[in-house]
């Protein structure tokens, strides 16, 4: 392992994050502040409460996963992307590392980057809203293995990109409503019965439902079907890696 | 001793079908600097791709210092330097930073004193503080060799480094190569310069459609071109060299039409007046007579004009 070549590519992305902190942070504080008042105070005052829970604080999970998995792929994807773009990718490609040491440099620093956000909205909400989080632990590792199998699945449309349009298609046509589908607003049980059914097809369902378990102990789904969803979403990302890792796909002629 | 580098009939085929190196063998010695000349498209940047790891070789084998650049690519990759064609750099990173990450990047471990060393040897540790995008071409430039030196490579490659560089950079640069082969590192550069090569190679190679025309030694190429050659056209057909003659360096050449002589012209005397005088008192008639000089251009226009022909 070129433990020193995943330490250079980690800080060096880490690097591109903190010259831009300003708008890193504020720009998903003011957004998150704005579905407070938005979602919170416009609509929560007609509904009030959610299997218990104050709406206010039943959208929090939802809200922390809703920019996690968006800063995740959209660091991760552009982290690759990027060196693609103006041409640098040729240092990655002539170093002696593996496509391993690659993946975790950037990958590791996009999840990095997304889990600071999350735990930066957390705390927004805090200012906002009574929050108890009843499986600390459990929340903890929804949020990372969120990071990373987003953090993987941008790094997989970073290197599948051939243009700027492209890097952005699939969070926009795919991934966000996929998001805002997958019961960030709302329970899912509040639904007519068919999308009820519909909504089962959209893995982040599953993510959001145990990531909201792990603070109200309250599901749509079963957690053991959450933990499932998520540790087969992160082994379908993984197989992608390794095989773009074994042909070379997109990366070496 | 064996040679730092070695190329072993390397092929490579882009996935569209065009073969941009068709069976290329090379052998680099360590601590000499070799300069491949070749028109665009002639594979050299290819070649510098594929034994760096950029891209895939179809068939062949390259071995750095005897490490396989495929079996072995972390040793091999180690000991390589590479400044790319085209400048390619993160624009808003700071110049000590981009210089520091490639130097982790090929498992060295982080280093200042080292890092500035390269730095003030590139004339870059006034701007180690200044983002890239902020720097002007030539400095763009140097901030790539940095980088390219920032692991301490054996073998360094330039891509054509002063295409598109004026007068003074393109010497700085020379320079930089001489100082880099007193500490004994070994650099390739591809050029289409001709007075590039003359300067700063040991020896050149001349690339064409993917195959390595020639490679010589600097000095035998410069000393051909000192060289003239008077063509001496007879009326007559000779089988050999007449016996008055045969003092002089002459070969017969055109099917016996053409006495051909190959004179120094910084010499004192060349000897033609005697030549001559003696073409004619051996009884010999001239049709006609003609001098010309080669130039390395012309031994690179002729080599690429008629590979394949020449290609042997």
């Amino acid at each position: 392992m070129n433990w020193s070549a995943i330490r250079a590519i980690y800080v060096f992305e880490m690097a591109r994050f903190f010259r831009t902190i300003a708008q890193s942070l504020i720009s998903p504080v003011l957004s998150t502040s704005l579905y407070f008042v938005v979602f919170g105070a416009a609509i929560g005052s007609r509904i009030q409460e959610v299997d218990g829970v104050s709406y206010g604080a039943f959208i929090v999970p939802g809200l922390v996963m809703l920019t996690v998995m968006t800063q995740a792929i959209s660091n991760a994807s552009f982290g690759i992307y990027f060196p693609k773009f103006i041409g640098t990718i040729y240092e990655l490609l002539s170093a002696p590392v593996s496509f391993i040491e690659i993946v975790l440099g950037y990958v590791g620093a996009a999840a990095t980057k997304s889990m600071f956000i999350g735990v930066i909205i957390l705390i927004t909400s805090f200012f906002f809203v009574d929050i108890t989080i009843a499986h600390p632990l459990a929340m903890v590792a929804f949020l990372v293995l969120t990071c990373i199998s987003f953090a993987l699945m941008g790094f997989i449309i970073g290197i599948w990109a051939g243009n700027f349009e492209q890097l952005q298609l699939v969070p926009l046509l795919i991934v966000t409503p996929l998001v805002f589908l997958g019961g960030s607003f709302y329970s899912i049980s509040m639904l007519p019965p068919v999308w009820q059914t519909i909504s089962m097809f959209n893995p982040v369902v599953y993510l959001i439902s145990g990531f909201r378990w792990a603070f109200f102990g309250l599901a749509d789904v079963p957690i053991a079907t959450s933990l499932l969803a998520i540790a087969a979403f992160t082994a379908l990302c993984l197989g992608t890696v390794w095989w773009i890792f074994k042909t070379g796909w997109r990366i070496r002629q | 001793m064996a040679p730092i580098l070695s190329i072993r009939d390397l092929r490579k085929s882009y996935d569209g079908g065009f073969e941009a190196l068709k069976g290329v063998s090379l052998d680099i010695e360590e601590g000499e600097i070799i300069a491949l000349l070749g028109p665009n498209g002639a594979g050299k940047t290819t070649l510098i791709s594929t034994v760096c790891g950029i891209t895939m070789p179809t068939s062949g084998s390259v071995t750095v210092a005897g490490f396989d650049i495929l079996d072995n690519y972390r040793q091999a990759r180690a000991l390589i330097g590479l400044v790319p064609q085209e400048i390619a750099l993160e624009p808003f990173e700071k110049v000590i930073n981009t210089v520091r990450f490639s130097r982790g990047l090929f498992g060295k471990g982080r280093k200042d004193t080292a890092v500035e060393d390269i730095l003030k040897r590139l004339s870059l540790w006034d701007k180690r503080d200044a983002q890239i995008r902020e720097l002007s071409g030539g400095m763009k430039r140097r901030v790539l060799i940095a980088k390219a030196l920032a692991h301490e490579p054996r073998v360094l490659f330039l891509d054509e480094p002063t295409a598109g560089v004026d007068v003074e950079l393109r010497k700085d640069m020379w320079e930089i190569v001489e100082q880099l082969r007193n500490d004994g590192v070994t650099t390739i550069l591809t050029t289409h310069y001709i007075e590039e090569a003359e300067a700063i190679a040991d020896r050149v190679g001349v690339i064409n459609k993917g195959e390595i025309l020639l490679v010589e030694d600097k000095d035998k190429l410069v000393a051909r071109m000192g060289q003239k050659q008077l063509d001496v056209q007879l009326t007559t057909h000779l089988e050999a060299i007449p016996e008055a003659l045969a003092s002089y360096d002459l070969s017969l050449e055109g099917d016996g039409w053409t006495l051909v002589y190959r004179y120094d012209t910084k010499a004192e005397r060349t000897g033609i007046t005697k030549l001559l005088n003696d073409v004619s008192a051996a009884g010999l008639q001239l049709k006609d007579v003609v001098t010309r000089q080669s130039s390395l251009e012309d031994i690179f226009v002729s080599l690429v004009r008629e590979a394949p022909e020449n290609a042997a």
